[in-house]
């Protein structure tokens, strides 16, 4: 156990006297991809905060790479090669598609305190953003205003700027949130492919492509994890087909 | 080579030709108000470019950005009360205490965002405004007569007008280029990220505060040697020189000419301060082929017109002028 990637210890996070994080015990080996689920309310949105280094817990340890992070702040884990996309979308709306990411490279390119030469003309930022853009299929979309961009394609954007980070670690949180069927095949083909090169902590309520896509499934009802394990012993787990599956097959049918 | 021809950019080459060539027309038309009303808005140019570094392209709308201008200014007329009108030590000295200033009121202000910002950089204004009236020894409220313009050895006469303008023309086309560069470099695309979505930027790696705060203290150092250049324009210096509506007229300026782009606050300050001086004649003028009667009076309310003015800019034109005139297409 010493080696994972991510190791979360006791986390708790109490919002007044909602316990949103409730005790969690949570790890995340390199070259895996673990997958939590959990109704609306199961707190993984919180979760995410915490791991990201937003929300600061009430007790609990945060380890990444060997290295406690509990108090470090957001920019400084995000060095360590931690990088997140967000559950709404979040990006800088009036940028271009390739001005976004080249932020994204620039954040780890040394300091910024650079006041002359022309940025958008720098290949050290240039090319890399470009790449990234087409290792997620935008390359056409490269001078397109992000805010003028389909929400697939913003999600897509998403994606290629928690890439250039080179992150060892990506938390996604909901990454098909609002995309149609088609859209969503895409998007998880994409995540078959990335997660040969990086450890994912994905949140998602698309069951199928959970289950499509996880080495591991973590259960989270009311903050507390109710149960962890391989997809298909969490598919056979009577609790969680209580708690969860059975709860969305009943809306569902 | 068509992308260059646009509107727009006739009218910047056109603002900057006017300015380049105003003491000779002036001169040879021999009205010397003129000359100084030119130098009056290139100066405010000035402040408005270095407020626009921080709002337009920072997202941080100072409301007390007039502060620096009497900052700049009253180091010049203080030194000068006290014997030392060297520029060397005026100047510098100057542009240092106002960085130091938005060093000090930017940390302090940065914490917040929005209305809460605006309110309490507005009330360290303030603070500096009541610090200038209380200090008896030089003027109080009242203010303080400058009697002799910063020295730089035999190097330059800024008591030369035409000199002094060009000086600050000089000033104003440096600052452009300054704060385009800077817009545009590593630096500027943090602090234009942290305005778009501050959030993100931190998760992506950036510590916001200190570029967002280096940003606030350039702008501060710049608006600095904008009151140095005040207060040598005016010979005079006094609280009112940073009144909160100064700022407030700082805001407008860079609002009307186009907060999107550099040169945007010069083209606001050029059409602001003139419309003050042109619209009580216009008033006069048109009310004259109206009524034979004595309309001189009317002439006070000129602001009657620039009110709406303004306001359908800030509705119709959010880009400001700059905005409106990129918006042309040609042909």
């Amino acid at each position: 156990m010493a080696d994972a990637l991510l190791r979360i210890e006791g986390l708790t996070k109490r919002f007044g006297g909602v316990v949103a994080s409730d005790d969690i015990v949570l790890d995340v080996n390199a070259g895996e991809l673990h997958a939590i689920i959990g109704p609306n309310g199961a707190g993984k949105t919180t979760l995410i905060g915490q791991i990201a280094g937003e929300i600061a817990p009430n007790s609990g340890r945060i380890h990444f790479a060997g290295r406690d992070i509990t108090a470090l702040p957001v920019h400084s884990r995000s060095m360590l090669g931690l990088a997140r996309s967000f559950q709404i979308t979040s990006l800088f709306r009036d940028f271009t598609a390739q001005e976004n990411v080249a932020l994204a490279v620039q954040a780890h390119a040394g300091h910024s305190f650079r006041f002359w030469r022309d940025a958008r003309s720098e290949a050290e930022l240039r090319e890399p953003a470009r790449a990234a853009l087409a290792r997620v299929g935008l390359q056409a979309r490269a001078d397109t205003i992000v805010g003028s961009m389909s929400h697939g394609e913003q999600r897509q954007l998403e994606l290629a700027m928690a890439l250039t980070a080179k992150p060892r670690l990506l938390l996604l949180d909901e990454p098909m949130a609002g995309l149609g069927p088609e859209e969503s095949g895409r998007m998880v083909d994409m995540l078959r492919e990335l997660k040969r090169e990086v450890a994912i902590l994905l949140i998602e309520h698309d069951m199928e492509a959970v289950f499509a896509l996880a080495d591991r499934i973590t259960v989270l009802v009311y903050g507390r994890v109710i149960a962890s394990g391989e997809p298909a012993a969490i598919r056979a787990n009577p609790d969680v087909r209580q708690a969860y599956l059975g709860e969305q097959e009943a809306t569902h049918a | 080579m068509n992308d260059l021809l646009t509107v727009r950019n006739i009218v910047v080459a056109a603002v900057a030709g006017v300015l380049l060539i105003l003491p000779i027309y002036a001169q040879a038309i021999g009205n010397l108000f003129l000359l100084s009303l030119f130098t009056r808005i290139v100066i405010l140019a000035i402040a408005a470019v270095s407020l626009n570094l921080i709002m337009g392209f920072g997202g941080m709308v100072s409301f007390g950005h007039a502060a620096y201008l009497g900052i700049g200014g009253y180091v010049v007329g203080i030194l000068a009360h006290e014997g030392v009108s060297s520029g060397f030590v005026q100047w510098p000295l100057a542009m240092v205490l106002s960085g130091l200033f938005a060093l000090v009121i930017g940390a302090l202000c940065l914490r917040t965002r929005g209305v809460y910002f605006i309110m309490i950089t507005l009330a360290f204004a303030q603070m500096v405004y009541y610090v200038a009236v209380a200090l008896d020894r030089y003027g109080g409220d009242d203010g303080l007569t400058i009697y002799r313009r910063s020295q730089f050895a035999d190097a330059i006469d800024l008591s030369n007008k035409t000199v002094f303008y060009y000086l600050c023309l000089g000033v104003l086309f440096a600052a452009v280029y300054l704060v385009w560069r800077i817009v545009n470099s590593r630096f500027g695309m943090v602090v234009q990220g942290a305005r778009s979505n501050d959030r993100r930027m931190r998760t992506i790696g950036f510590p916001t505060f200190r570029y967002r705060l280096a940003c606030f203290v350039i702008a501060g150092v710049l608006c600095g040697l904008a009151g140095v250049l005040l207060a040598n324009h005016t010979d005079f210096i006094s609280p009112a020189m940073m009144h909160w509506t100064r700022s407030g007229d700082l805001i407008v300026m860079a609002v009307l000419g186009g907060m999107g782009s550099v040169f945007g606050p010069v083209i606001g300050a050029v059409a602001l301060l003139v419309l003050e001086e042109a619209l009580p004649y216009l008033i006069e003028f048109v009310g004259g082929i109206f009524t034979s009667q004595d309309i001189t009076t009317a002439r006070e309310y000129w602001q009657l017109i620039l009110g709406p003015m303004l306001l359908l800019v800030v509705l119709f034109a959010r880009g400001g002028i700059d905005g409106l005139l990129a918006d042309i297409r040609r042909g």
